[in-house]
C-alpha cells in the first residue's frame, strides 16, 4: 500500500494558506443534505461537531459518557500553547513549530506541525470569545507560563483546570448547536463498529448503553475524536473509561495504526501505593518550575527511607543527588518528559528509590520556599528575619502558585508536601501513536477522519506539555472543517445512506456475535483481573525501556493471556441491559490486540527516540540513540491476526535539519 | 479495616429498590471508589451482580461520580467529590450507607447510577455565548479585570455533578444554573445576551421539574467545588431585571 500524505506543494509557511484558498467548498444548500457522524465529544470531537454544525452540516455526535462534559479532556491541568508572543519574549509560529518538531525527536510531519503552530493563535481568540476564563494579569491582559522543553512563555492556563475550562467552552458551543437542531447528540451511545460501503466509511453501529441495543447510524462520512489508548497499561493518568475500541474497530476494518509504541510516560505522578490501585494521578509539569528532583546518594539512606526508618529531612544536603541538574545543567529540572522519566527510572533501578516499593523520587520545594521567602522579606524591607519566618513567607508564595496541586497531593498521599518533599514516579500519560491520517486528517479508509489524541499526526515520538489541548482544538475548530471538504465536495450527489442495507446488517450481526460471545464464556476470572495482568505485561516489557528480548517475550505473554481471556473470563449479566462489566470486557479485548501490536512496533523500531527507549540503542552516558538513516519514517500497521503488516511513510524534512536532541 | 456497607440495589428504573448489606475488607490508603472496586471483585468472584456506580476521572473534575454516603452527597468531607474521599476518614467496624443521588428529576438507571441529562438541557437552553468558530477578535482585545476573571472562573468551576440538587430539600437546581449564569454574565463577552440566557435557563429548569429555591443553602454546603450562594443572588437580580425588561417589551 502506498501511503500518500497529501501534503500540499509550496513553501512550508504558505502551504496551509494556499490549501485553504484552493480546497473545494460545499455549498450551503448541499451541506444541509450531508450527514456527518462525529464519534467522541472531548475537545477534538466537540469542537469539530460544533463547528460542522455551525457550517450547516447535519451532524450526529456520539459519546459513551452521559454528557459531553465528562470527556477525559476535562482533566487536563497545566495549559494550552499558542504562538501569540504576548510576552514579547521572542516567540513565533516558527519557534513553536521548531520546538514541537525537536520535542517530538524528529518523528513528526513538518507540514502538519507548521499548520498546528499557525492556527494555535486563533484557538486562544476563539476560547476567549466563548467565555473561557483564562488567567489574567492585573492589567486585564492574558497571562502565560512556561512548560518543559522550551525557553519562552507561551502557555495559557486557567488555574490547574485548563482542560476543564476549554472543554466547557467546546461543550457550550456544542450545546448551542444541539438546541439549534444542527447537531443531534447521542449520549451513552458507544460505537462498536464501523460500516464501510464500497470502500467508503458510511456509518457506525453503536450500542445504546442504557438498553444494550445495537443501533445503526448512516452518514456520508465518519469522524473519530475518541481519545488515546494509555489505559492499555491499566494504570495510567487517563480517566477510567478511556479506551481504544472505536479506533481499534476501524483498524479491524482496514484503517492503519501509526507508531503505536510511541507512548508518553509523564515524570511527575503520585506513585502507586498498593495492588488495589485503580489509576494514577498526575502532578502538573508546572511543578518542575520550582521543584528540585533528587534521590539519596547512598544506598543505605535509600534503604532506611524505604523501611520508614528515615525521612527526606534526615538526609544531609551533601548526601543528596540532584541528578537532573547534574546530568542536564542547561535545562535542569525542566528537561522534556521522556528524559526526566527515564532518569528517574535509572536512579530507582540502582536501588535509590524513596518509597516502600522503591519506586519513587523526591520532588522538593524547600529551596523554592526559602528563595521566595527571602525575596518577600527583601521586598518588604525586613531585616534579621529568622529561618522560620522566611519559610513561612515562602510557603505562602508557593501556596498561591500551586495550592490546589499540593492539596490534591495531600488528599491522596496523606502527607504534607510543604514539610516533606513530594514522592513522585513516572506514569503512562498520553499516546502519540494513533490512527494514521494524511494532511486532511483522513485515514486510509476514504471518508473516515481522525482528530485529537486518536490520530498520530503532530507529536512524533514525544509530546511537549500543553500541546495536546492545542492539537485537539486545532483539529476540531480550524483544520477538519476545511479538510473534510476534500471528501465531501465529491459526495453532494450521494443520497442519504440507507441503514437497511446488507452491509449494515452484516456489521451489526458481527458486533452482536462478538459481544454476546463474551457473556457466553461464563468463565471464572473477572475482566478487571485480565486488564491488570495485561497492564503489567505492557509496563514490564513495553514501558519506559524496551529490549528485543523483552518485547518478544511480552508478545507471547499477551497472546496466551488473550487465549485465557476467551476461555475463562466471567462477565455477569446480559448484553441487553445496562451492563458496565460488559463494556469493560469488550474494551479490554481490544486492548489486548493493540498491546500486541505495540510490542511489534517497538520491536521493529531498532532505535531509541522520544518516549521509545530501546536498551540496545543508547550512548555510553545512557542517552537515546536515534537512527535517522533507517527509521525516519512513520510505521503504519495493517492488522492481521497472525502477522500485522508494516507500511512506511518516509518523513521528509525540508525545513529543519535533523540533530541529536540535547538538553545538556 | 472491616466495614459493613448498606447499599441501595435497584435493577432498573421500573423495579423497586432496596438496601442490601455487605461486608468488605479495606485499608485506609484506598480511595472510596477503590473500596467499591474491592467489593465488586468480591461479588464477581461469587458470581453475583456487581454494584453499578458511575465514575471516570477519579480526580474530582469530571463530575461523573455521585452517591450519597451516609446521607450526604459526595460523603463526609467538605469540598470533595466521592472519588476523592479516602478510607482514612472511616474507622474499622464502621457501617456506611450508600445511596444514589436522590431527586425526582434524576431517575435511577441502576443501583447507584442516575440520569442527570436534565442538567445538559438547562445548558442547551442558553448556557453559552453565541459565537461561531472563526468569528472571534484577538484574545487581548477585551481586557478583563483580574478579579472579575477570577470570579467568573470560580463560577465556571462547577462540574455539573448534581449534588446541589440532591442536597436540596426542594430538589432545586438553582446553584447549578446560577453558576453558569454568573460565569457568562460576569464576562463582557457574555453580558450581551445575559437577559435571554437567564430567562431561558430558568424556564428550562422549571420545565424539567426541579423545585423552587427557598434559600436554604444546603446546595452550596455540599457542593464539591464550593460554588457560592452569591451566584444565586446574582441570578435572581439578573432574572428580575430581565423579566421587567421583557414585560415592557
Ligand atoms: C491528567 C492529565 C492532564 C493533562 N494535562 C494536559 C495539559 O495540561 N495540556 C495539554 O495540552 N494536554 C494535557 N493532557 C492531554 C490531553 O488532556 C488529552 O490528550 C486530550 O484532552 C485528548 O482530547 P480528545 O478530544 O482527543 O479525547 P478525549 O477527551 O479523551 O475524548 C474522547 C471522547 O470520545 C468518546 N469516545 C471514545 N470512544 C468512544 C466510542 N467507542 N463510542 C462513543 N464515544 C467514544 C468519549 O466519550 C469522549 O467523549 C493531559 C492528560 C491527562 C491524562
Ligand atoms: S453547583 Fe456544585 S454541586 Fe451543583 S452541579 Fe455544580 S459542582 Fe455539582
Ligand atoms: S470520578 Fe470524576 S469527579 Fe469523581
Amino acid at each position: 500500500m502506498k501511503l500518500d500524505s497529501k501534503i500540499p506543494a509550496g513553501k512550508l509557511s504558505d502551504k496551509w494558506q494556499q490549501f485553504k484558498s484552493e480546497v473545494p467548498l460545499v455549498a450551503p444548500n448541499n451541506k444541509r443534505r450531508i450527514d456527518v457522524i462525529v464519534v467522541g465529544t472531548g475537545l477534538a470531537g466537540a469542537s469539530a461537531a460544533a463547528t460542522l454544525g455551525e457550517l450547516g452540516y447535519n451532524v450526529k455526535a456520539f459519546t459513551f459518557h452521559d454528557s459531553p462534559r465528562r470527556a477525559h479532556s476535562i482533566a487536563a491541568q497545566g495549559g494550552i500553547n499558542a504562538a501569540k508572543n504576548y510576552q514579547n519574549d521572542g516567540d513565533s509560529v516558527y519557534r513553536l513549530f521548531y520546538d514541537t518538531i525537536k520535542g517530538g525527536d524528529y518523528r513528526s510531519r513538518e507540514a502538519n506541525v507548521h499548520r498546528l503552530a499557525e492556527v494555535s493563535t486563533q484557538i486562544i481568540d476563539q476560547c476567549v470569545a466563548q467565555g473561557v476564563p483564562f488567567a489574567r494579569e492585573y492589567g486585564g491582559l492574558l497571562e502565560n507560563r512556561s512548560f518543559g522543553g522550551v525557553q519562552v512563555s507561551r502557555t495559557f492556563y486557567a488555574k490547574g483546570q485548563t482542560g476543564q475550562q476549554l472543554l466547557i467552552g467546546a461543550y457550550q458551543a456544542l450545546s448551542r448547536q444541539i438546541s439549534l437542531g444542527t447537531v443531534t447528540m447521542y449520549n451513552r451511545h458507544e460505537m462498536v463498529d464501523l460500516v464501510v460501503i464500497d470502500g467508503k466509511a458510511r456509518g457506525i453501529i453503536a450500542r445504546n448503553l442504557l438498553t444494550g441495543k445495537l443501533e445503526r447510524f448512516g452518514a456520508h462520512c465518519v469522524v473519530l475524536g475518541t481519545g488515546g489508548y494509555g489505559n492499555v497499561f491499566y494504570l495510567s493518568t487517563n480517566a477510567m473509561g478511556s479506551n481504544v475500541s472505536a479506533a481499534w474497530r476501524t483498524v479491524r476494518r482496514g484503517a492503519l495504526m501509526a507508531n503505536p509504541c510511541f507512548t508518553q510516560i509523564h515524570p511527575t505522578c503520585i506513585p502507586q501505593s498498593g495492588e488495589y490501585q485503580s489509576k494514577l494521578t498526575l502532578m502538573s509539569e508546572s511543578l518542575r518550575n520550582d521543584g528540585r528532583v533528587w534521590v539519596p546518594k547512598k544506598i543505605e539512606d535509600a534503604k532506611a527511607i524505604q523501611q520508614g526508618k528515615k525521612t527526606a529531612l534526615d538526609i544531609a544536603e551533601e548526601d543528596r543527588d540532584y541528578y537532573l541538574e547534574r546530568r542536564y545543567p542547561a535545562f535542569g529540572n525542566l528537561v522534556p518528559r521522556d528524559v526526566a522519566s527515564r532518569a528517574a527510572k535509572v536512579e530507582c533501578d540502582k536501588g535509590l528509590g524513596v518509597s516502600p516499593t522503591g519506586l519513587a523520587v523526591f520532588l522538593d520545594f524547600s529551596a523554592a520556599i526559602e528563595r521566595y521567602g527571602k525575596s518577600e522579606a527583601h521586598s518588604k524591607g525586613m531585616e534579621n528575619v529568622s529561618k522560620e519566618q522566611i519559610m513561612a513567607m515562602g510557603t505562602k508564595v508557593v501556596e498561591a502558585k500551586y495550592g490546589n496541586l499540593f492539596e490534591m497531593y495531600e488528599k491522596i498521599s496523606g502527607e504534607n508536601p510543604y514539610k516533606f518533599p513530594m514522592k513522585i514516579y513516572p506514569a503512562v500519560h498520553y499516546t502519540m501513536g494513533g490512527l494514521w491520517v494524511d494532511y486532511n486528517l483522513e485515514t486510509n479508509i476514504p471518508g473516515l477522519f481522525a482528530t485529537g489524541e486518536a490520530n498520530f499526526s503532530d507529536h512524533g515520538a514525544n509530546r511537549l506539555g500543553a500541546s495536546a489541548l492545542m492539537q485537539g482544538l486545532a483539529d476540531g475548530y480550524f483544520v477538519l472543517p476545511y479538510t473534510i471538504g476534500t471528501f465531501l465536495s465529491k459526495e453532494i450527489r450521494t443520497p442519504k445512506v440507507d441503514t437497511n442495507s446488507p452491509e449494515f446488517a452484516a456489521v451489526e450481526a458481527e458486533a452482536k456475535k462478538r459481544i454476546d460471545g463474551l457473556i457466553n464464556v461464563k468463565g471464572s476470572q473477572s475482566v478487571e483481573s485480565f486488564h491488570r495482568r495485561l497492564g503489567k505485561i505492557m509496563w514490564d516489557y513495553c514501558g519506559m525501556s524496551r529490549s528485543a528480548e523483552g518485547l518478544l517475550k511480552g508478545r507471547q505473554m499477551i497472546r496466551s493471556l488473550r487465549e485465557e481471556f476467551y476461555k475463562d473470563v466471567f462477565v455477569p449479566g446480559t448484553s441487553d441491559e445496562f451492563n458496565p462489566e460488559l463494556e469493560k470486557a469488550y474494551r479490554v479485548a481490544d486492548f489486548m490486540e493493540l498491546g500486541e501490536l505495540m510490542m511489534l512496533d517497538a520491536l521493529n523500531r531498532n532505535e531509541s527516540c522520544g518516549g521509545h527507549f530501546r536498551e540496545e540503542y543508547q550512548t555510553p552516558e545512557g542517552e537515546a540513540l536515534r537512527d535517522d538513516a533507517n527509521y525516519t519514517y512513520v510505521a503504519a500497521w495493517e492488522w492481521d491476526d497472525q502477522e500485522p503488516i508494516l507500511h512506511k511513510e518516509e518523513l521528509v524534512y525540508e525545513e529543519v535539519e535533523l540533530k541529536t536532541r540535547s538538553y545538556k | 479495616m472491616k466495614l459493613t456497607l448498606k447499599i441501595w440495589r435497584q435493577k432498573n428504573n421500573k423495579s423497586q429498590g432496596k438496601f442490601e448489606t455487605y461486608q468488605v475488607e479495606a485499608n485506609e490508603h484506598m480511595s472510596f471508589l477503590e473500596m467499591m472496586d474491592v467489593l465488586n471483585e468480591q461479588l464477581i468472584a461469587e458470581k453475583k451482580e456487581p454494584v453499578a456506580f458511575e465514575h471516570d476521572c477519579r480526580e474530582g473534575i469530571c463530575g461523573t461520580c455521585s452517591m450519597d454516603i451516609n446521607g450526604r452527597p459526595h460523603g463526609p468531607m467538605q469540598g470533595t467529590t466521592t472519588c476523592q474521599v479516602h478510607m482514612r476518614v472511616f474507622k474499622d467496624g464502621d457501617t456506611i450507607t450508600i445511596e444514589p443521588f436522590r431527586s425526582t428529576v434524576f431517575p435511577v438507571i441502576k443501583d447507584l447510577v442516575v440520569d442527570r441529562a436534565a442538567l445538559d438541557r438547562i445548558i442547551q437552553a442558553g448556557g453559552y455565548i453565541s459565537v461561531n468558530t472563526g468569528q472571534a477578535v484577538d484574545g487581548n482585545a477585551i481586557p478583563i479585570e483580574k478579579d472579575e476573571a477570577m470570579k467568573a472562573f470560580d463560577a465556571a468551576a462547577c462540574i455539573g455533578c448534581g449534588a446541589c440538587v440532591s442536597a436540596c430539600p426542594n430538589g432545586s437546581a438553582m446553584l447549578f444554573t446560577s453558576a453558569k449564569v454568573s460565569h457568562l454574565g460576569i464576562l463582557p463577552q457574555g453580558k450581551v445576551e445575559s437577559s435571554r440566557r437567564v430567562l431561558n435557563m430558568v424556564a428550562q429548569m422549571d420545565k424539567e421539574g426541579f423545585g423552587m429555591c427557598s434559600n436554604i443553602g444546603a446546595c452550596s454546603a455540599e457542593c464539591p467545588k464550593e460554588i457560592s450562594l452569591d451566584n444565586i443572588a446574582r441570578l435572581n437580580r439578573e432574572y428580575f431585571k430581565a423579566s421587567l425588561a421583557s414585560e415592557k417589551a
